[in-house]
């Protein structure tokens, strides 16, 4: 009984310990701006009823999705073009790790100037935050193919197209949702700093906002609720992932 | 005196390979006749997985050629399959689509494949292991799969580099035993890599010794008494005593 439901249990245990100690900060307390748990989670729920979270939710979700979108498709197909060929390699990898170490805050004015403060910056701002690691994980991966396989593939008369879709894309594919999981989680770092560096709209705007009101039970609820919000889709990433692959993970855990 | 004009399946001229500065294989000549059973014996690193892997076109000579059919190798061809010394298994496929692999890549349909894969899992003693995955597999195992997937395709010339080598000797043994069969009931051309000397002169129509790099063919041995005698006698036939003692004579110098 308890064996078959560990997981979850030990999971309730961590969240409890995480929630417990916040309450215990918020009561001793650290700081006069970190309010109890209890208080956030008051605050969360009246958000909640008068829908402010929803219409935020709407209007946060919308750049991080298509940002998240167009990361994982053109990211992998990049990284896979980059993976296989040495010239677009050289050409395109220097990009992505100057995206990836760029300072993201020094580019949003850039960003704003060309692009407006519309929907179309934000995306950007979460392409930039996301598509670097998939990028790159998807490169790394391809380029790690065991040549022994490949070998085998041309031995036994397989076409270039066969030799990707079926050896190099699934031996690369556990690393590629590794990088999958770091990018969405990087989108969701870029969406809110998209809301919070450009115009204060969605999740970003109720944390803005509850701030210059000395609402703080409100802006850690936004906050916490991102995070949670995060964890859940990530969740959802990883039974994808499970389900697709079921043969592969446990292979290459023991091997 | 062999009398019987035997066809080469594989005929193997003046090839030259370097790797770098590393001189692997030097002028090298040798043909494989139709049918037969060649090995190709020598220590490690002596070239012998190039060559294999020239012949089976995985890999340009530096000049020469090679001759399958009399037809000049320029690439893979679907008269030749190769079992590769590290299995070369796909981790994340089942026994029975790493062994119905080739004929997928050859467009053959599933249902048609599987059922020549089923037909070649049971001849090498897999069954039951069909939905297995290979690191569920012992290493004898999983070259029995690699040897599973060569046999498929239905290939002409079967080049196996030293396919017992992960196995314990008990296994090995029956393997050896095994492959005599094959050869006996397939009419392929086999080209088996080893460094064992008693395995080569065991399986063997004819075997290459191989010098250390850069390599060359320096004897041919063709065993004749024993070749049709029951597999168990062959270890104790003074023919096989002889040649295993010769051949190691002419390979000691070169051992430190
Ligand atoms: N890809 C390679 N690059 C450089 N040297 C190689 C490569 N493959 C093999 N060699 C060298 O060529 C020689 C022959 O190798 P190989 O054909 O694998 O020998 P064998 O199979 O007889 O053990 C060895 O000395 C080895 O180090
Ligand atoms: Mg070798």
């Amino acid at each position: 009984m308890f064996a078959r439901h560990r997981a979850v249990i030990l999971k309730l245990c961590s969240a409890l310990l995480v929630f417990g100690a916040w309450e215990i900060a918020g009561r001793i307390p650290v700081s006069f701006a970190f309010p109890t748990f209890i208080e956030s989670l008051a605050a969360f729920w009246a958000l909640i009823v008068d829908g402010t979270m929803f219409t935020a939710y709407v209007e946060t979700l919308r750049p991080l999705v298509v940002g998240v979108l167009i990361s994982a498709f053109l990211g992998i197909g990049i990284g896979l073009w980059t993976g296989l060929s040495r010239a677009f390699d050289w050409l395109v990898s220097p990009i992505f790790v100057v995206m990836q170490t760029a300072p993201l805050a020094a580019l949003i004015p850039l960003l704003v100037m060309v692009y407006g403060i519309g929907l179309t910056s934000k995306v950007f701002v979460v392409c930039i935050m996301a598509m670097p690691v998939i990028v790159l994980n998807t490169a790394g991966a391809v380029r790690n193919t065991p040549a022994a396989l490949i070998e085998m593939g041309n031995a036994f008369l397989g076409t270039r197209r066969d030799i990707i879709l079926k050896i190099i894309l699934p031996s690369a594919s556990p690393i590629i949702f590794a990088g999958l999981r770091l990018g969405v989680s990087a989108g969701f770092i870029g969406a809110i700093l998209a809301e919070l560096k450009i115009t204060p709209t969605g999740v970003g705007d109720i944390i803005s906002y509850s701030r210059s009101i000395a609402d703080y039970p409100s802006m850690y609820a936004a906050i916490a609720s991102i995070i949670v919000l995060a964890v859940l889709f990530l969740n959802l990433l990883e039974r994808l992932e499970g389900f697709l692959f079921m043969g592969t993970r446990k292979t290459l855990v023991s091997d | 005196m062999d009398t019987t004009i035997t066809e080469n399946a594989v005929a193997v001229r003046n090839v030259y390979k370097n790797y770098g500065d590393v001189e692997a294989l030097r002028d090298l000549s040798l043909d494989f006749p139709k049918g037969q059973l060649t090995s190709l014996l020598g220590p490690s690193g002596c070239g012998k997985t190039t060559l294999l892997k020239i012949i089976a076109g995985l890999l340009p000579a530096d000049s020469g050629e090679v001759l399958v059919n009399g037809k000049p190798v320029t690439g893979p061809g679907p008269d030749r399959a190769f079992v590769f010394q590290d299995f070369a298994l796909m981790p994340w496929a089942s026994t029975i689509r790493n062994v119905a692999f080739g004929l997928e890549l050859r467009g053959v349909a599933k249902s048609e494949r599987e059922a020549v894969a089923e037909k070649y899992i049971a001849a090498v003693g897999l069954t039951g292991f069909e939905n297995s995955y290979p690191h569920e597999l012992s290493g004898g195992m999983r070259q029995r799969v690699g040897l599973a997937r060569a046999l498929s395709v239905n290939a002409e010339v079967l080049l196996m580099d030293e396919p017992f080598s992960a196995v314990d000797e008990q296994t090995r043994r029956k393997f050896q035993e095994d492959l005599l069969g094959l050869v006996q009931n397939e009419n392929k051309t086999f080209l088996f890599v080893t460094h064992s000397i008693e395995e080569a002169v065991y399986v063997s129509n004819q075997v290459a010794i191989l010098l250390p790099r850069p390599s060359r063919v320096s004897e041919i041995i063709r065993p004749r008494g024993f070749r049709n005698k029951d597999v168990d006698s062959i270890r104790r036939d003074p023919e096989y005593l002889d040649l295993v003692d010769k051949i190691w004579a002419s390979l000691k110098s070169y051992v430190e």
